[in-house]
């Protein structure tokens, strides 16, 4: 792998920049894998990249129907952070959040990885007890997490009206300062780079349109392209087309998928320097390096493939941030967008083996996949070199929804929805 | 935003009317206490997801509050039949591939 | 100062109102009808920007939406100050400021422009990913500097002045767009007596009719123009919408137009109207159309200031009568563009030389040209501009016949002005909303709108028509289909005819070759905002970047607020070249919402302040704020939460309510608990498949508390539902939850079981309640009513009765939240300040002290009741609270909730349940949300045992609360736990009861 550094800029500039290398290849994909891995999305390459980096697994396959990263991880809001309240979920995000810190080094790509830090307001006394509880979770969990009062948030966001007289005034906050953004589109371009340099096939423009089973036991996978890959193990990690992949494969899964809108304003200049996120007046926002506003709104109510969601769900958001943010009333909006997520019913993901011998899933990350990235990878890759699951992915077995241990971060407020 | 005609109030409204209330056609089983505990949790939880022809439940929350349900295209989003609970849509799964 | 390139005459300016405005500090004057940008050129300004990246001059491009460069700052206050504003859309008005938004210190000379020429070649799209890595702590650092180079304008520090609002349309027939094809099918359909709205972004309707001298029948255009515009407005069934863009398309017809009712006129909008309106438009029919962008052609250094589009040359000059320059050079692919070189020339000044990159190209057009002693070099290009801060020569080329090469022989032709032509790109992009993709079509070279489900029509350049008399009939045509679709009778309307100038295959050309290869030649822009070259491109594609989403996002191509208009189709189609591809094969990225930016506020209108949502008040809320209440927002619902006398602090009011109501008389207003009316002969079986516990022997005058779980066992809300009648109950739920339960019972009893006889309704808002507790309440009361007998033996705990209080009618509901004697007084809501006001009349001598929710909280955990959402959150079930005593298993019908509690994880041991919590330092009130810990001095992380749910002090009891969740809880009784708080204070707390005072509950029966 070509290592990039500000001296290997400098190098190129001096050849006009004709002789950088292609950041991955473009394999002609191999009869058969170890592993196959559906879905060329930032959870699917970060598990390339650590099958081959900590299980010395590189005969990998990541079939892709369309581009690297072009699902959720290329229209998300970006946000990285860790304090969620169950222990479960709480560990494994933490266990995300300490791997991103230093995976640019360790990608040797730089995800502009912002520890700008998040706050999660509160805005009724009810939310405020949530607060508390779940700021004491993570404290216990190690995980960093203080909570703020009115005159804490305001000190982090000066600009934030913060006035008892508001509809839903701010009665204060949690505050993780190890949270914050990272540029969504070079963590599938890292991983990816990454794992090719190591011999992972990444394999775009690849639709499986079946999976193959013999007797109860997945033994590859039908492309449209490519026609039969075969793989000892197959990893789905595809989002919104979870349940398309799961009735290939003849059984259901509790996950739906619905429309999730964000959209930007144009950019101007930096004047928010934190992540704030409501889920009681319901939106939450970050400006990018570019100084473009990063607005999260809400998941609309239906199932949907569309990547589009209604209008009225814009127009909530954007009420909520002009709410909270009057003087944003004249900034415009330039463009919204919409991803397929896929949810579970108790907002947790699916890290699992399956019905199927030999085909596990890795899914229903609804809102909160992009955080997890590289702890969804992490524990995914261990999960497919061993056969059974990795201990942080424990908890998050499908059969959890056969026995009722559910981590409902739902009910508990520590995601948004 | 969806205009969804309501199959009691014989016009089209707003889908700010309405909410989507998940997959349509379930039916809590007979005798609760007779399930595995697999079984009650593919009651609960387990649904088809697909892309392209769905049956969902749908209320007229903000109008006659009447639960009814809605055969639509969850990829162009299309509504192709609206129906009363109890009553069958014309279009099945079967007939999915004449839609697209 | 003056207007140098004004013309004397012409343009549709009102030269009798001169307007004066600034920019970037000066002073200039310029005519009503101007737009920011025809102003500004009229006066010579030229270096408007400097680029993002680069940090090199730029000047206006573009005439209309497409522009990237004129994007502005616009504002004379700070609470007016509006960002991005792009000059060429922006109409003049009396006072305009206006800045520019790049180019730090200053325009003139610009710091980073100096380091932008030597780090330039430092800076390759993605440059970012591969530095600024070392050391790991030090992004921070990099970052805080990139960031400073972030945005183009500023958001306003104070709140907006202004106002904004919605309104709703409903209408047979959307038009898009007022150019000819759009008019033509307005005229049609509203002709029909179809409801049409036809919307255009600009200031005047009439599109490409208002740049060029057309002639319609034999007439200029703009007669034709004005007669169908006065026709349409004269339609009561029209409405026309001119500064109004449709923004956005959306599922089944939905549309939004964003109107710019004010900005236009001055820098706040006038008194009393809103500045913008947000139209929300359900169209039965939808046509299109849109128009057309003119396509630059890239070559190097074309973001010289003078480098323009040749269509917005002759805009300028036609429209605005402005001449940007003295000697023109333009570029063109196709003989349409010959047009501007005639109309430069029919202003007065030098045309240089048309430029045709066609070999051979031979027409009516270049004829006329001969004919004007214009010089056409056909099979030529402009490879490169020279000149420092604007334009002073063009370096011409022979060009091969397929476009791929320069073939030498330059010749520099010394001019001010390039204007160039690669051909129209259709204005596909709200086709494309709703999930179409567009298709290239060869023809056209470009991409047309695709197929669609939604109920839409194309006509005229959208559709790839570019003809004035294609544009003309379809638009009639389409325009009287979709009024017949939409259910009129309706015929195409006659149109014009234009006299046209035949016209040759123009060529596909996107990016000019020059000698040196992209990579080394002078930078070729092919986004100027977002400043991507088409070396840039290049890199991507040969990095790996294969996608064109990937190409895209790598480069940042079409990022910027111009969203692409002016270059998408070059990069793609340079991008296709570098990658062996067609353009098809390349495809296109996808076109979103907004068409061009729209202001928050007008997407937010009303819906902000006190708007935000609806307060929802009791019937005695005047009451609550004159007796100095702080109120606690639960849902929707403002409820007083407590009342503190002057000088009291928060806890000494509370101390103060709860013992009045312990030692004598509180009183609640209860009045925003769900309350629903069930009624029918199924009702009471209804009840009992809904609630866990037992409903089936509920006598008449009897009330009952009830448990309501979902499906997976797990309690969601809980409330005292009494029998009013054989067949007629009425429930009462948690005041956040009244909605949610509501349409819980309608979905099982409209979906499960319709087979029930059963009717439910709402009935929250038509009741004022008002609970009185506390010892003296029996007596109070009875000083109230005289027809309810409160004998405690015949109105017993549980009970409810019907009569008249304080001269109203009433029931009264002799249940508990606190553990006194307690009733609960329901009254029609109009009457409930004057019960409430009777109460305080006849209670002053009780001390009767009216009492918020969080005594009501304190008092209730005192007996250890549950408040749903507070010590539930939708993990525990009834079994978990202690409340077996709620859930009845034997009753006949499998209630919601008892076979999700028997599920495994369910029946587990182990489970947090809920106990009661006694700190062994009884001064000490754990924080609600403390978790606490078999060993405090564990590592973390700790083994969390469960959460404080509620926790007070308790005045009765001299000591402090609480509730929470254990592991095992309920077996643990006695045992010590410890919480280890934020402040590093461990505090130990001793598992017991929930129940903290009389637990026989002696004290409510009496």
């Amino acid at each position: 792998m070509q290592k990039y550094s500000g001296f290997g800029l400098l190098k190129h500039a001096l050849t006009y920049h004709e002789n950088w290398q292609r950041v991955w290849r473009n394999p002609k994909p191999k009869r058969k894998y170890d592993v196959i891995i559906v879905g060329g999305g930032g959870h699917g390459l970060a598990t390339a990249y650590y099958l081959a980096k900590e299980h010395g697994i590189t005969n990998v396959a990541v079939v892709e129907k369309g581009y690297l990263g072009g699902g959720n991880t290329a229209r998300n809001t970006t946000i990285v952070r860790s304090n969620y309240l169950w222990d479960e979920a709480a560990l494994l995000y933490e266990h995300a959040m300490k791997l991103w810190e230093g995976l640019s080094q360790d990608l040797n790509y730089n995800l502009m990885f912002s520890q700008r830090g998040v706050l999660n307001l509160g805005h009724t006394l009810q939310d405020m007890r949530d607060i508390q509880r779940r700021v004491n979770a993570n404290r216990l969990n190690g995980i960093d997490s203080v909570a703020l009062d009115t005159q804490g948030v305001q000190e982090i966001v000066p600009i934030m009206d913060c006035n008892a007289n508001r509809r839903y005034p701010v009665l204060g906050a949690s505050w993780q300062p190890r949270a914050g953004v990272a540029r969504h589109d070079a963590v599938a371009w890292g991983f990816a780079r990454a794992a090719d340099a190591m011999g992972v096939d990444l394999i775009q423009q690849c639709e499986v349109t079946d999976i193959i089973t013999e007797d109860g036991t997945a033994v590859g996978v039908d492309t449209k392209q490519h026609g039969v890959l075969r793989g000892d193990r197959i990893g789905c990690v595809v989002a919104g087309n979870s349940g398309v992949l799961a009735k290939m494969a003849g059984f259901e899964l509790p996950v739906e998928s619905h429309p999730l809108q964000a959209l930007v304003s144009e950019p101007i200049r930096p004047i928010l320097d934190t992540v704030v996120m409501s889920n009681h007046v319901h939106g939450y926002i970050s400006q990018s390096d570019k100084g473009d506003l990063v607005i999260g709104a809400g998941i609309d109510g239906y199932n949907g493939y569309g990547q589009r969601g209604s209008y009225p769900t814009i127009e909530h958001t954007l009420q909520a941030i002009v709410e909270m943010f009057p003087i944003f009333s004249r900034v415009r909006m330039n463009r919204q967008w919409g991803g397929i997520v896929d949810t579970c019913p108790d907002a947790c993901p699916i890290i699992s083996d399956t019905p199927v011998e030999n085909l596990f899933f890795n899914c229903g990350w609804g809102t909160g996949g992009f955080k997890a990235t590289p702890g969804s990878g992490h524990v995914f890759a261990s999960t497919l070199a061993k056969g059974k699951a990795h201990e942080l992915a424990k908890p998050f077995s499908m059969f959890r929804f056969h026995n009722g241990a559910l981590i409902d971060e739902h009910g508990a407020a520590g995601v948004a929805h | 935003m969806f205009y969804i005609y309501c199959p009691y109030c014989g016009e089209h409204r707003e889908e700010e009317e309405f909410h989507a209330k998940g997959q349509a056609h379930l039916a809590r089983p007979e005798d609760p206490d007779a399930c595995s505990d697999e079984e009650w949790g593919n009651f609960l939880y387990f649904r088809s997801n697909p892309r392209g022809l769905y049956h969902e439940l749908w209320v007229h929350a903000i109008g006659c509050r009447k639960f009814f349900n809605i055969a639509r295209d969850t990829q162009t989003y299309e509504i192709l039949e609206t129906y009363r609970i109890g009553e069958s849509p014309n279009l099945s799964q079967s007939t999915e591939q004449l839609q697209s | 100062m003056t207007q140098s390139n004004r013309l004397p005459r012409g343009g549709r300016i009102d030269r009798s109102r001169p307007l004066t405005f600034q920019f970037n500090g000066q002073t200039y004057q310029g005519f009503a009808g101007d737009s920011l940008a025809s102003a500004l050129l009229a006066n010579g300004v030229d270096v408007i920007g400097r680029s993002f990246k680069y940090s090199r001059p730029r000047g206006i491009v573009a005439a209309g939406a497409e522009e990237p460069n004129a994007v502005f700052q616009i504002g004379a206050t700070e609470a007016t100050q509006t960002p991005n504003v792009r000059a060429t859309q922006q109409e003049l008005f009396e006072g305009l400021v206006s800045q520019p938004t790049s180019g730090w210190p200053n325009l003139k000379f610009d710091f980073m422009g100096v380091m932008g020429t030597i780090l330039g070649r430092m800076l390759p799209p993605g440059f970012y990913y591969k530095t600024f890595m070392f050391p790991q702590a030090a992004w921070d650092t990099y970052e805080k500097y990139i960031r400073k180079a972030a945005g183009l304008g500023r958001s306003p520090r104070e709140p907006d002045a202004d106002i904004y609002d919605h309104l709703n349309q409903h209408t047979d027939v959307l038009v898009v767009g007022a150019g000819p094809a759009g008019l033509a099918a307005a005229l049609s359909a509203a002709r029909s007596g179809a409801r049409v709205i036809l919307a255009d972004e600009q200031a005047e309707m009439g599109g490409s009719l208002l740049d060029g001298g057309d002639t319609l029948d034999g007439q200029p255009a703009a007669k034709w123009l004005k007669a169908t515009l006065e026709e349409l407005a004269s339609y009561d069934n029209v409405l026309l919408l001119p500064r109004s863009t449709v923004n956005g398309y959306h599922d089944h017809n939905f549309l939004t137009i964003h109107e710019r009712r004010t900005d236009h006129l001055s820098d706040r909008a006038p008194a009393g109207q809103s500045r913008q309106r947000l139209h929300r438009v359900r169209a039965q029919w939808v046509v299109l159309a849109t128009g057309a962008h003119e396509r630059p052609l890239v070559y190097g250094n074309n973001d010289l200031p003078g480098c323009m589009l040749a269509s917005a040359v002759s805009t300028y000059i036609n429209r605005y009568a402005v001449v940007p320059g003295q000697r023109l050079v333009l570029m063109t692919t196709n003989d349409n563009a010959y047009r501007t070189a005639f109309d430069w020339q029919d202003a007065g000044r030098e045309v240089v030389a048309i430029v045709d990159t066609r070999q051979g190209a031979a027409g009516a057009w270049q004829a006329e040209a001969r004919r004007r002693g214009i010089k056409v070099l056909t099979g030529h290009a402009v490879i490169e501009a020279r000149g420092r801060k604007h334009v002073q020569g063009a370096v011409v080329s022979g060009l091969s016949a397929d476009g791929s090469q320069a073939l030498g022989s330059d010749q520099v032709l010394v001019c001010d002005t390039i204007a160039t032509s690669g051909g129209w790109s259709p204005a596909v992009h709200l086709s494309c909303h709703t999930g179409s993709r567009p298709i290239w079509d060869d023809d056209v070279i470009g991409f047309v709108p695709g197929k669609t489900v939604q109920k839409q029509l194309v006509a005229g350049a959208v559709a790839g028509h570019f003809g004035l008399n294609e544009c003309l009939e379809e638009g009639a045509s389409l325009g009287a289909l979709a009024a017949t679709n939409a259910g009129f009778t309706a015929e195409p309307a006659a149109v014009p005819a234009a006299e046209t100038r035949p016209e040759t295959r123009p060529m596909a050309l996107f990016c000019v070759p020059h000698h040196k290869r992209n990579s080394r030649a002078p930078k070729q822009f092919v986004d100027f905002q977002t400043d991507v070259t088409a070396a840039a491109i290049e890199l991507a594609t040969r990095e790996g970047f294969e996608s064109i989403e990937h190409v895209k996002r790598y480069t940042a191509m079409g990022f910027g607020t111009d969203q692409g208009k002016l270059g998408n189709i070059n990069g793609m189609a340079i991008a296709a070249k570098s990658l062996n591809q067609t353009i098809p094969q390349t495809g296109t990225t996808i076109f979103r919402p907004n068409y061009t930016p729209v202001t928050f506020g007008a997407i937010v209108g009303r819906h902000v302040d006190d708007l935000f949502d609806p307060k929802r008040y009791t019937a005695m809320h005047e009451w609550h704020v004159k007796h100095g209440a702080k109120f606690e927002d639960v849902g929707q619902w403002k409820r007083p939460w407590y009342y503190p006398k002057p000088g009291e602090t928060m806890q000494q009011a509370l101390n103060r309510e709860c013992l009045a109501t312990r030692n004598s008389i509180g009183i609640l207003d209860a009045s925003t608990l769900g309350k629903i009316d069930i009624q029918g002969k199924d009702a009471r079986e209804f009840l009992g498949r809904v609630y866990t516990n037992a409903w089936a022997k509920l006598a008449v005058g009897k009330c009952r508390y009830g448990l309501m779980c979902h499906e997976d066992g797990m309690v969601f809300d809980d409330g005292v539902t009494s029998c009013l009648g054989e067949n007629h109950f009425l429930m009462t739920t948690t005041t956040g939850g009244a909605a949610g339960v509501l349409e819980w019972l309608e979905l099982y009893h409209q979906t499960e079981w319709p087979e029930l006889e059963v009717y439910m309704n709402t009935v929250t808002d038509h009741w004022a309640t008002m609970t009185i507790a506390g010892p003296n309440a029996r007596k109070l009361l009875a000083e109230l009513t005289d027809d309810i007998d409160l004998d405690r033996d015949t109105f017993k705990f549980m009970d409810w009765r019907q009569g008249t209080v304080a001269g109203v009618p009433a029931r009264v509901f002799r249940i508990s939240f606190t553990g006194e004697l307690s009733y609960e007084i329901n009254v029609q809501a109009h009457y409930g300040l004057h019960v409430w006001e009777k109460l305080f009349e006849h209670g002053a001598k009780y001390d009767l002290t009216p009492y918020g929710t969080e005594t009501m909280h304190i008092l209730r955990a005192e007996k250890g009741f549950i408040i749903a959402g507070q010590d539930t959150d939708g993990s525990v079930h009834p079994y978990d609270l202690g409340m077996s005593w709620a859930v009845k298993e034997d009753k006949p019908f499998s209630f919601i909730g008892k076979r999700g509690m028997k599920r495994e994880d369910c029946v587990r041991t182990d489970r947090k349940q809920l106990v009661g919590l006694k700190t062994l330092d009884p001064g000490i009130v754990l924080p609600e949300g403390a978790q606490a810990v078999d060993d405090p001095n564990q590592p973390k992380p700790m083994r969390m045992l469960g959460h404080i749910t509620s926790s007070y002090y308790s005045a009765n009891l001299k000591r402090s609360i609480a509730m929470g969740v254990i592991r095992n809880g309920h077996n643990r009784e006695g045992d010590i736990v410890y919480y280890p708080l934020e402040n590093g204070r461990v505090v130990e707390a001793e598992i017991c009861g929930t129940i903290f005072l009389d637990p026989k509950g002696e004290r409510q029966n009496v």
